[in-house]
């Protein structure tokens, strides 16, 4: 009876415990002393393991940023890859605590799959990949082919759509990974690759000679890409929409890598530049993080412009000029809401 | 030593009691099952709730929205995620079944050889049998699908068998028929030809019982199944037009395609099932005892007749059940068909369907339950053909 007694007092408590998990993830990311972070199996720019093991780019640095905000350590960062099917029953199930995975925001993941999106930080379109020798110019001649598409996500319905609404017929090559994708493609087993036009400049770029493939005009969609949280935790929610914020408005106002600590340790003449910094105001105890959440988290990986130009930018093998992504007063769409 | 002696306290006395004793045990254990499943269920429900999920299948009518490039059913991306379930089951059940089939055969045909004379036969199949039972099925399929789609020419450097089969890293191209009016006359005959070897197997075996005469039952009942139908195809002016598959830009159009995700699929499972099959068909073989042979030989019953009439009916008793559960696995592992992007039941519901709605738990259930199911199925249909070939005491 003891036994009986000691198991049912063991099950109780761990159902309890399993019950109070969701409370607070911040605590308990506070606890683990570590972020998980769910990001791609690898797709190089956005987030893909280096020749050492360490997980770099655009999506990484704003793993890392978030982690230096909150954790204090850019580092603390426990990486999960997934693929495009697994990655919201990961987040979901707590096997993350936040996502930074090339994700686009829709009204069906928000309301449907309990995700809470954080400001975009990518606007992004799904495009198409052929190679150069199909003398293909436009999607719409398109018609029969064989296109390899990453199951579970947005653009596997934005491609029966498009080819419905042009009346036109494929076949569908359903991959799991962007490797996968790309071994297919390569192999012939389809003739078109389609993802958002980040991932296909990515996988592009992986090509010895990138020129013998070629990306059609057509933008099918829109692709807003950003990180998500699990439904349910406002004040977990709102450190991960700052953090992306601060990013943002630390471009603007000039606020880089390299001067954040430094700012930080006087008060300067530009009220803006010190309630984002934290040697003026009380932002970060409001988020409940300390004075130089946001401080730290630019120091860690730069601004938002430093981020993309790393990662993504014109200087790397992606190639990616700023577009849609360039500040709002320098041409593009980023605004973000002030922080005060 | 002094004996027990019976307690006073009913309570104890029960516990000493063998009988009552196992019952409380078992209560007490399912007791403690049920709660464990009650906690998982209760946990699960409260989880989901916390992140404002609940549980319902009402997704299963809502448009699936994607495409799948195998169905055999009517499916487009308007069609429903119920729809899109039954597409991916009948892909499960069919390379299940076809892959049960060809492992059975190539899985006999091993057996035998393990057992050959000629030193040759018996150790190729020896060397296969060992190299593919000790290779995980998950990396014949990746090695399958890698050779079709590399080794095989694009569409446009096709092996082309006359104009009508084409073979290509697309997979393999084939006419498909078209039935016309009259076809129904060609199939009622085939039907009429089954109903008449059923009954001259019968007639024939009666015939035999009483007069020892033998009729050569396997030719006139192929006669009657596929000859005489064929004969009237013609007669008719063959009522099938054929779809012949043809290239037409990036593709073929028209025809049947057997994907390379089907073909990698279909033949891991069946080469690597048929390797355990083998072993089980050989120790069912040696379980004979060899005097039986010896004696049908002595009566001058010829080898073949001996292999047919004497070691198979027996063998079989023997290699019926370990067999099932080779043919369960093969089942199940079908749902390897992931790694290679083969719709199935677990890509299609579990997977893409899962994914797009969020219906983890629903959609989860729902696979399990048809594997459940499936499996059951085998189960049975094999438990009744092993009942069927018992030993009958007289
Ligand atoms: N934005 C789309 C697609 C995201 C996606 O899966 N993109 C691919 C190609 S750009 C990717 O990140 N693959 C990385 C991997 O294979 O893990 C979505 O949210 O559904």
């Amino acid at each position: 009876m003891k036994l009986i007694n000691k198991v049912l007092t063991g099950v109780a408590l761990t159902a309890m415990t399993a019950t109070a998990a969701q409370a607070s993830t911040l605590e308990d990311v506070r606890a683990a002393d570590e972020l998980k972070c769910i990001v791609t199996t690898g797709l190089a720019g956005f987030a893909a393991p280096d020749a050492n093991g360490r997980w770099e780019g655009f999506d990484a640095d704003f793993c890392r940023a978030v982690a230096a905000a909150v954790l204090g350590d850019g580092d603390k960062v426990q990486f999960v890859p997934t693929t495009g099917k697994t990655r919201f029953t990961m987040l979901n199930s707590g096997e993350g605590d936040i996502l930074f995975r090339n994700t686009t925001e829709t009204l069906s993941r928000d309301a449907d799959l309990k995700l809470s999106f954080l400001p975009v930080n990518f606007y992004d379109g799904q495009g198409f990949m052929v190679p150069a020798s199909l003398g293909v110019s436009s999607a719409t001649e398109l018609d029969g082919a064989s296109v390899c598409i990453q199951t579970g996500t947005t653009t596997e319905l934005n491609l029966a759509d498009y080819f419905r609404t042009n009346g036109i017929s494929y076949e569908p090559v359903p991959i799991e990974t962007n490797e996968e994708g790309f071994t297919n493609y390569v192999a012939g087993r389809c003739d078109v690759y389609t993802t958002d036009a980040s991932g296909l400049a990515s996988t592009r770029a992986k090509f010895d000679d990138p020129t013998q493939h070629v990306v059609l005009p057509e933008i099918i969609s829109k692709e807003p890409l950003g990180g998500a949280v699990r439904h349910g935790d406002d004040e977990w929610f709102d450190i991960g929409k700052w953090v992306v914020n601060a990013l943002i408005n630390a471009e603007e106002m000039g606020v880089t890598q390299a001067n954040a600590m430094n700012l930080a340790a006087n008060v300067g003449n530009n009220p803006s530049i010190n309630r984002l910094v934290g040697s003026e105001g009380n932002m970060g105890e409001m988020l409940g993080l300390d004075a130089k959440w946001a401080a730290r988290a630019i120091a860690q990986g730069g601004n938002y412009g430093e981020i993309y130009e790393r990662n993504v930018g014109p200087n790397t093998p992606l190639q990616i000029e700023r577009g849609l992504n360039a500040l709002w007063n320098k041409g593009g769409v980023l605004y973000a809401a002030p922080i005060r | 030593m002094s004996t027990p002696t019976p307690s006073t306290n009913p309570l104890l006395r029960a516990w000493y009691d063998k009988e009552t004793r196992s019952i409380i045990v078992q209560i007490i254990a399912a007791a403690l099952i049920l709660s464990f499943f009650a906690y998982i269920i209760n946990n699960a429900v409260v989880n989901l709730a916390a992140i404002g999920k609940d549980i319902s299948f009402n997704f299963l009518w809502q448009n699936a929205s994607y495409d799948i490039n195998q169905h055999l059913i009517e499916y487009s991306s308007t069609s429903n995620h119920f729809t899109a379930m039954i597409v991916g089951l009948i892909n499960t059940l069919l390379v299940a079944a076809a892959g049960i089939v060809l492992a059975t055969m190539l899985g006999f045909m091993l057996g035998v050889m393990r057992l050959s004379n000629n030193w040759l036969t018996q150790k190729i199949a020896y060397v296969y049998i060992e190299y593919v039972r000790n290779v995980p099925v998950l990396l014949h399929i990746l090695l399958l699908h890698g050779l079709i789609i590399n080794a095989l020419p694009r569409p446009k450097g096709s092996y082309n068998f006359g104009d009508t089969f084409f073979l290509n890293n697309r997979g393999f191209q084939m006419p498909s028929p078209e039935f016309q009016s009259l076809f129904w006359i060609v199939g009622a005959f085939v039907v009429a030809g089954i109903a008449f070897a059923w009954w001259f197997s019968r007639h024939a075996q009666k015939v035999q019982d009483e007069t020892g005469k033998a009729y050569p039952v396997a030719m006139i009942n192929i006669a009657a199944i596929v000859l005489l139908p064929f004969a009237v195809y013609f007669v008719l002016g063959s009522p099938i037009e054929w779809d012949v598959p043809a290239l037409k830009g990036f593709n073929f159009k028209g025809g049947i395609v057997v994907r390379p995700e089907f073909i990698a699929l279909w033949l891991a499972l069946s080469f690597y099932t048929a390797a355990f099959i083998g072993e089980i068909v050989r120790a069912g073989i040696v379980a004979i005892n060899h005097g039986q042979t010896e004696a049908a030989q002595a009566l001058g019953i010829s080898n073949s007749r001996t292999l047919k009439l004497v070691v198979i009916p027996q063998a079989l008793r023997v290699i019926i059940p370990p067999l099932t559960s080779q043919y369960l696995n093969l089942a199940k592992n079908s749902s390897l068909a992931l790694a290679i992007g083969y719709m199935d039941i677990v890509a299609t519901i579990g997977g893409i369907s899962l994914n797009q709605t969020g219906r983890e738990m629903e959609c989860m259930l729902i696979v399990m339950a048809i594997y459940l199911a499936i499996s059951l199925l085998i189960s049975t249909v094999m438990n009744w053909y092993n009942n069927r070939i018992q030993l009958v005491e007289r």
